[in-house]
């Protein structure tokens, strides 16, 4: 039953789209100034009929409904509530109808929320924002219909990968989704912009809270998917350069670059084409990243089950879509005059998205590099952290500089600033004083440290300068500071993790440079959908002869049968202790990976406020735009 | 001039697309493409229950040589056995079996039931010396020419089709 | 110069040379891909395939071999794969140049992109 209505409403939406891509094609030829009411009903209608097929998915999630070919694959009878619910958008099909709804629900709240923009305009992001959601549809229809039939009945689902079985893997995707999904909505504004010749505040206006949301819900998405990979996968880390968190990051270092042209663009012409390019290469970078991620082509640790067919069908839409929106900048694009001066804050936001496009550029040579190769000339090699660390490192000196001395020099003019300042040479004594402390010898590393020292010092001046002049922009310096926090606290991090590896059986004691480690006891237990070995350590800290009490899991979900490592970590402001045991078949040896990481609290904190910027700027739009 | 950008970016959209296109039957797991031609090491092998030791070097004197690696809990290996009794009955193969992290009565029941194919049985009880040959996952069969070069290396059990390829190889 | 390195060396081996060996079999293990997992490094699996691998570094590291020679001696066995870092030879030449490439290109772009205008004051 609920597959049929599901089917049937996906289908009606699908006929609402065509329709709304009819109207808006013969409303871009009339010369009348309004948007006629029925555009405005059917986009509304569009948003009904695709939520509503995504709340059936939901319910048939939540009542197990095995008909669905989807339910029965992803979830099971035994399932917390809460899984079962974030099973819905766990598996491709689900995520894909999800992603829909996000790219419907831009599309009317586009239409909606801006009443007094250009007509054409508008019309124009209508009609493409429709032929993307056809697209995507007619997808979903052909191929991976999260609705499809299946018979006779089983009486019990399979069950959900029980790493996804966390609450943060449950928010993570809707995050990132709205992040990176969300960014369609400027690419179709981009394209709507060339055609119907808008002014540039025009259009800055109208992309930036739209680029602001989605920007902040990427970081988000991306800092959440981080702090999960962190505690679940076990190994302690937290960013490991894989393919998929690669693809989640292709699109932010763009957005980012956009969220400071657009500054620009807000305040003078110039900068129009720019902006409109990086608004499509925002949206190509989604799709990249959906294409990689699904199509399976790449070996990571998060990929879902993958089919060659759905790839074909993604890497068609990507080249068609990158295909025609060139083809369109290059018809349609103006042809502007620039008036820079080399030290206004135009060039330092040209240097930043340069920075940005770098980064990018680097990630995806890294991440395409080893396909080609393999395509090209069939041997295989891995390209791992070791790569981005050694290329990307440099690269943060000079971008840490030019988000230290950037924001204060001024629009199109110049002005010289005396280079000695108070706030270099604090920022000298505070490196010198961390420098003493640490004790690294590593040139790069402490050119970095010393960058990030400044950077954060002289965002914090300008906080209390700009207090004191009551002209707070306050959005840039949260998101800076959050930056230069970011660098700062993974060099301490980095320098001062410290990781043992030995093997132990129950009763032992293990000695670390600081650490005794004993293994005191080990217990079966069972919940609903796992059993577990619960292993109980004592660490305790040679020098301060603090004791911490440690239970590290070894669990076996039984739907479907899956073994996972649940680390134990005992978190406070400062520092967190990580421990992982996994047991050596046909022995009772346990092998026990034993971590002290500093700051970890800190980096998520440093990620967070580095949103919060985006978020602020956002609000205070908002507010500026009623009064 | 217009033009000539348009199919600048049509021959790149075109070679992007065929690339990845073909990239998406790439296989996604280990291959040994990267080891044929190569030589194996020159590494002491201990023989199976026996104090004494066989080196890879003495293999020159062997027209092909095989190596299998195998154990008695691998089920895999207990579907290719027949193959390599096949394979033992072609003259100009020297078969070696390496028997890997095994319980010593299971492996000797193991070739009682299934019958020993091997010219020369040795074994590595922990698995170290197999790193030697690149061992990944057992079973694994290396083919080698009297130079001690890799002429092939098989990942799992070996089909029908791999001993028809090895007869072919060895035949020239 | 150089005997003060080696003065230097030697007390800090003599101080923690267990410390400093297991740090760097964890930096090793941590570059090398584990080839029956998924996207896992040696490091943090816990299949046969790195159990075996990570005793094998363990010797070579007490053998005295450097990092190096182990990464040089497993990719003989196992192919430029299971190496994170990809060296540098023929078939990653690309790799290593392309970013610096886009980099100077950028530069170059930017360049032309500042030096046309004239500066005018406000």
């Amino acid at each position: 039953m609920l597959s049929n209505l599901g089917t049937i409403f996906v289908i009606i939406a699908l006929l609402i789209s065509f329709l709304l891509i009819f109207f808006s094609l013969r409303e871009f030829k009339t010369n009348n100034n309004l948007i006629p009411g029925k555009i405005f009903k059917f986009s509304l209608l569009q948003l009904f009929f695709s939520i509503s097929s995504f709340i059936i998915l939901l319910i048939a999630y939540i009542i197990s409904d095995f008909s669905l070919v989807n339910v029965y694959e992803n979830s099971h009878t035994n399932k917390p509530l809460f899984y079962k619910i974030s099973g819905t958008w766990g598996n491709h099909e689900g995520s894909l109808l999800l992603w829909i709804n996000i790219l419907v629900l831009f599309s009317s709240l586009f239409l909606f929320i801006n009443k007094n923009r250009d007509k054409n305009f508008k019309i124009l992001t209508l009609l493409f924002q429709n032929i993307l959601i056809v697209i995507f549809l007619i997808f979903l229809l052909s191929n991976s219909n999260p609705f499809s039939k299946l018979f006779p009945i089983p009486l019990e689902g399979l069950g959900l990968n029980p790493i996804l079985q966390d609450p943060a893997l449950a928010i993570h995707p809707p995050l990132l989704y709205v992040g990176f999904v969300g960014s369609s909505i400027y690419f179709s504004a981009a394209l709507a912009a060339l055609i119907s010749k808008i002014d540039s505040r025009t259009l800055a206006v109208s992309i930036k809270p739209w680029v602001l949301v989605s920007w902040f819900f990427q970081t988000v998405g991306i800092l959440v998917g981080s702090i999960w990979a962190y505690y679940e996968l076990g190994w302690g880390g937290y960013w490991f350069w894989d393919p998929v968190e690669n693809s989640s990051l292709m699109p932010w270092f763009v957005m980012t670059a956009l969220l400071h042209s657009i500054l620009v663009l807000e305040r003078r012409i110039g900068l129009y084409s720019w902006v409109i390019v990086l608004s499509i290469l925002t949206f190509t970078m989604s799709v990249t990243g959906t294409f990689l991620v699904r199509s399976g082509i790449l070996n990571s640790v998060h990929t879902f089950a993958s089919d060659p067919s759905r790839g074909l069908f993604i890497l068609s839409f990507l080249i068609s879509m990158v295909f025609f929106s060139t083809y369109i900048f290059f018809k349609f694009a103006p042809t502007e005059n620039k008036k820079y001066a080399i030290f206004s804050k135009e060039t330092f936001i040209i240097a930043n998205n340069w920075f940005m496009i770098f980064f990018l550029g680097v990630v995806l040579i890294g991440t395409l590099y080893p396909v080609f190769l393999d395509t090209i000339t069939g041997s295989k090699i891995s390209v791992g952290p070791p790569y981005y660390n050694l290329v990307l490192a440099p690269f943060l000196i000079p971008l840490l500089f030019l988000m230290t001395s950037g924001p204060n020099y001024k629009w199109i003019s110049y002005e010289t600033k005396s280079f000695f300042d108070v706030v270099l040479v604090l920022s000298v004594l505070l490196f010198l004083i961390t420098f003493f402390i640490i004790k690294n010898n590593s040139f790069l590393l402490n050119l970095i440290l010393f960058f990030s020292i400044y950077l954060i010092t002289q965002t914090l001046f300008d906080f209390y300068e700009s207090f004191k002049k009551r002209n707070v922009n306050i959005s840039r310096i949260i998101s800076h500071l959050g930056f230069g926090l970011l660098i700062f606290f993974i060099y301490i991090n980095h320098i001062f993790s410290q990781e043992n590896n030995f093997n132990l059986k129950l009763g032992e004691i293990k000695k670390t440079d600081q650490y005794i480690i004993k293994f005191e006891n080990l217990e079966e237990k069972s919940v609903k959908n796992y059993k577990s070995i619960v292993g109980y350590f004592n660490i305790s800290d040679k020098k301060t002869s603090k004791t911490k009490e440690l239970k590290p899991e070894i669990r076996v979900y039984d739907r479907p049968i899956t073994i996972t490592y649940e680390a134990s970590i005992d978190s406070n402001l400062f520092s967190d202790t990580y421990l992982t045991m996994s047991n050596i078949s046909e022995t009772d040896i346990f092998n026990i990976k034993f971590q002290v990481k500093p700051f970890m609290n800190f980096i998520w904190f440093s990620v967070l406020l580095l949103s919060l910027g985006g978020l602020l700027n956002f609000l205070s739009r908002n507010k500026n735009e009623k009064n | 001039m217009r033009k000539i950008n348009y199919i600048i970016i049509s021959i790149l959209f075109s070679f992007l697309f065929i690339i990845l296109y073909s990239s998406l039957d790439n296989e996604r797991v280990y291959n040994t493409k990267d080891l044929i031609g190569k030589k194996i090491s020159q590494v002491e092998i201990n023989l199976f229950q026996s104090n004494e030791t066989i080196n890879t070097k003495e293999f020159i004197n062997n027209e092909f040589t095989i190596l299998n690696f195998w154990a008695s809990w691998c089920a895999p290996c207990r579907k290719e056995h027949p193959n390599l009794v096949r394979l033992s009955k072609i003259k100009n193969i020297k078969l070696v079996g390496v028997n890997f992290k095994d319980n010593v009565e299971n492996a000797k029941n193991f070739l009682k039931e299934n019958g020993n194919p091997f010219d020369i049985l040795a074994e590595d009880k922990n698995g170290k010396n197999s790193v030697n040959f690149g061992v990944y996952g057992i079973p694994e069969t290396i083919l080698i020419d009297s130079e001690l070069k890799i002429l092939k290396k098989y990942i799992g059990p070996l089909n029908i089709k791999e001993v028809n390829e090895i007869r072919k190889l060895v035949k020239e | 110069m150089k005997n003060i390195i080696n003065i230097l060396l030697l007390f800090f081996f003599i101080t923690s040379n267990s410390q400093a060996n297991e740090n760097l079999n964890n930096k090793i293990l941590k570059n090398l891909r584990c080839l029956v997992c998924q996207g896992q490094t040696v490091q943090d699996s816990n299949s046969e395939f790195a159990l075996i691998i990570k005793s094998v570094v363990k010797d070579k590291i007490k053998e005295g071999n450097n990092e190096k020679e182990i990464y040089k001696f497993l990719s003989e066995k196992y192919g430029d794969w299971i190496l994170l870092n990809p060296p540098f030879k023929k078939n990653s030449y690309l790799l290593w140049f392309l970013p610096y490439l886009l980099f100077i290109l950028g530069i170059i772009l930017l360049f032309f992109l500042l030096k046309k205008p004239k500066i005018r004051l406000k």
